[in-house]
């Protein structure tokens, strides 16, 4: 029971990163940005496919950072300057991404074991999960303060405005949406390192859990702030990792339902901050109706005394 | 100073739909002009705006900024030049962001962004001391949401934000419209004095027709995308709302048609 808590946690550390990157674009630059699915996989495949080519882990990690950057780079791109719906930008490049990832790894599924990895120890993939994820909020936490990352803040919150202050929002949309598959992928290699392997079908569904994560936290911990919104991010990427193992525990769960439960995840985490918001406005606002009820009561008491 | 050369605009143009929105429309303000704008219906009175801006680009006609032709510029590169206040307080300003920050994008009017802090302790407090100008507190809600403030103080931010950093050009799009008379009437008051203090260059769309002879050193009407009337300094002191309703019937042949239109 401890070491499935232990081991979501760690896989919860690892998604972070992939949920950051959903973050930035569904939440600061309200773009729905379905690439993710494809690039995660890009991540996992340019890792695993440097590190047997004998490049150091670190740098294939770097690698991997790169070419989802790039492959958000094309789907912003796809959208401000080729004017093509944002959702649909993001599921072309999705589905090009598909056969551009089997192109990279070579075959459907890579193994690197015994291969260099990141993860030299049992206990490692926890500390540097741990470090990465803290660097890169504390990192997009100064960003976000930044000209540039106020201007990308503006172009999500009001385009026209920012517009008129001169601020480029094609470019901040191409930038953002670059710098978030950057970190999908990021995510995606060191899944792959921390699996030992990498397929062409690991990214299937991960828009879903990214914005589960997102969903979750906002539901735990609002999103008042940007350092708040950011922490809320990854908890909802642990939290939703200790939910799934919870419920592969459930006899009669196994790993094949796990869309389904992610699905059910989801549901949950938007329905039920909705239903506790309206019971607390009917019984706050029942309370009230009979406290202005009495007064006037009384009041009336009064008068006809 | 702006200057706007034989300027046409034509929505869906070639369809049963096609619009005349500006028809061989000139203009020209010189350094300083306070130009307050009135018309009816589609008159043209926004897309004017918007052409000036660089929201719509002409079908046919330039827009000099200073000098420069800007006819070609997007209009992220034109707000250089030009400040903008429009009618909707929440268009002018980011809600989910603090009033510093939104202070703070625009205080980057015009200059690169990188990667140095939007906000630190010096440019705080020049923000602090330019909020105290507008009179309603605001100085000490640096932090606060903007999405938290009423529809004055917002449209109040807003004509501080597009007027602060002193761009040649300040265009006002009915700003005051959607305010209740006691916020336009500070709103307005706000403009008068920015603009004074500053000496912008202002173009002032407008439909209260007390307002348009009231503020500014010239005005000038508009109809059916051309502008029809143009009132210089010296006649505009003692214009009155009734002659000038009667010139708008005398030229137009029409009676002045704004489901907004105030007389004052």
């Amino acid at each position: 029971m401890l070491d499935s808590l232990r081991g979501a946690v760690e896989a919860g550390l690892l998604y972070a990163l992939m949920a950051l990157g959903v973050y930035i674009t569904f939440r600061i630059l309200d773009f729905p940005d379905l690439t993710v699915d494809g690039s995660f996989t890009t991540g996992a495949a340019v890792g695993a496919t440097m590190t047997i080519a004998g490049i150091p882990p670190w740098l294939s990690l770097l690698g991997a950072f790169i070419c989802g950057g790039l492959a958000g780079v094309c789907t912003g791109l796809l959208h401000t300057k080729g004017k093509i719906n944002g959702l649909l930008s993001g599921i072309i490049m999705m589905i090009a991404l598909y056969s551009i990832n089997l192109r990279i790894l070579g075959k459907p599924n890579v193994s690197i074991r015994g291969e260099a990895n990141i993860f030299q120890t049992e206990s490692s993939q926890f500390w540097i999960g741990g470090i990465l994820v803290v660097s890169v909020v504390v990192l997009l936490l100064l960003f976000f303060k930044t000209d540039f990352g106020l201007s990308l803040r503006g172009t999500g919150d009001n385009n026209r405005m920012i517009r008129s202050f001169g601020a480029n929002t094609d470019m901040s949309i191409i930038l953002g949406v670059g710098l978030s598959n950057a970190l999908v992928a990021c995510s995606g290699a060191l899944v792959a390192f921390s699996q030992k392997s990498a397929n062409n079908l690991m990214g299937i569904g991960m828009i879903v859990i990214g914005l589960a994560s997102v969903i979750i936290g906002e539901a735990i911990l609002g999103a008042r702030t940007v350092w708040r919104a950011l922490i809320a991010v990854v908890l909802g990427a642990i939290i939703y990792r200790i939910i799934y193992a919870l419920a592969l525990r459930v006899p009669g769960f196994d790993s094949q339902d796990m869309k389904l439960i992610t699905a059910v995840i989801i549901v949950g985490a938007l329905v039920i901050p909705t239903i506790r918001r309206s019971l607390k406005e009917k019984s706050v606002g029942k309370k009230r109706t009979e406290q202005v009820l009495a007064s006037l009561g009384n009041d009336k008491a009064g008068g006809a005394r | 100073m702006l200057k706007i050369e034989s300027v046409s605009k034509l929505f869906n143009p070639g369809t049963v739909d096609e619009k005349i929105a500006l028809l061989n429309g000139n203009l020209h303000l010189k350094a300083g002009d306070f130009v307050t704008v009135i018309g009816s219906n589609g008159a043209g009175k926004s897309t004017l705006m918007n052409i000036i801006s660089g929201v719509m680009k002409p079908d046919a006609g330039k827009v000099w900024i200073d000098g420069y032709d800007v006819s070609l510029l997007p209009e992220h590169k034109r707000s250089r030049w030009i400040g903008r206040v429009f009618q909707d307080p929440m268009a002018g300003t980011a809600p989910r962001m603090t009033i510093e920050e939104n202070l703070a994008i625009a205080y980057k009017r015009g200059k690169t962004r990188g990667l140095g802090f939007g906000v630190n302790s010096k440019i705080r407090s020049i923000f602090r001391q330019e909020l105290s100008r507008l009179g309603i507190g605001l100085e000490n809600r640096l932090g606060a949401k903007v999405g938290l403030l009423s529809g004055g103080e917002r449209q109040a931010l807003s004509l501080l934000m597009a007027t602060f950093t002193r761009p040649q050009i300040l265009l006002l799009d009915e700003h005051t419209a959607a305010l209740d008379p006691a916020r336009a009437e500070l709103v307005t008051s706000l403009t008068e004095t920015i603009v004074r203090e500053l000496k912008l260059t202002t173009l002032m769309v407008t439909h209260n027709m007390e307002q348009a002879i009231r503020l500014g050193n010239r005005l000038i009407m508009m109809d059916k995308g051309k502008v029809i009337l143009q009132v210089d300094e010296s006649r505009k002191d003692h214009l009155t709302v009734e002659q000038l309703l009667g010139e708008f019937e005398a030229i137009s042949g029409k009676k002045m048609a704004d489901d907004r239109v105030v007389l004052g």
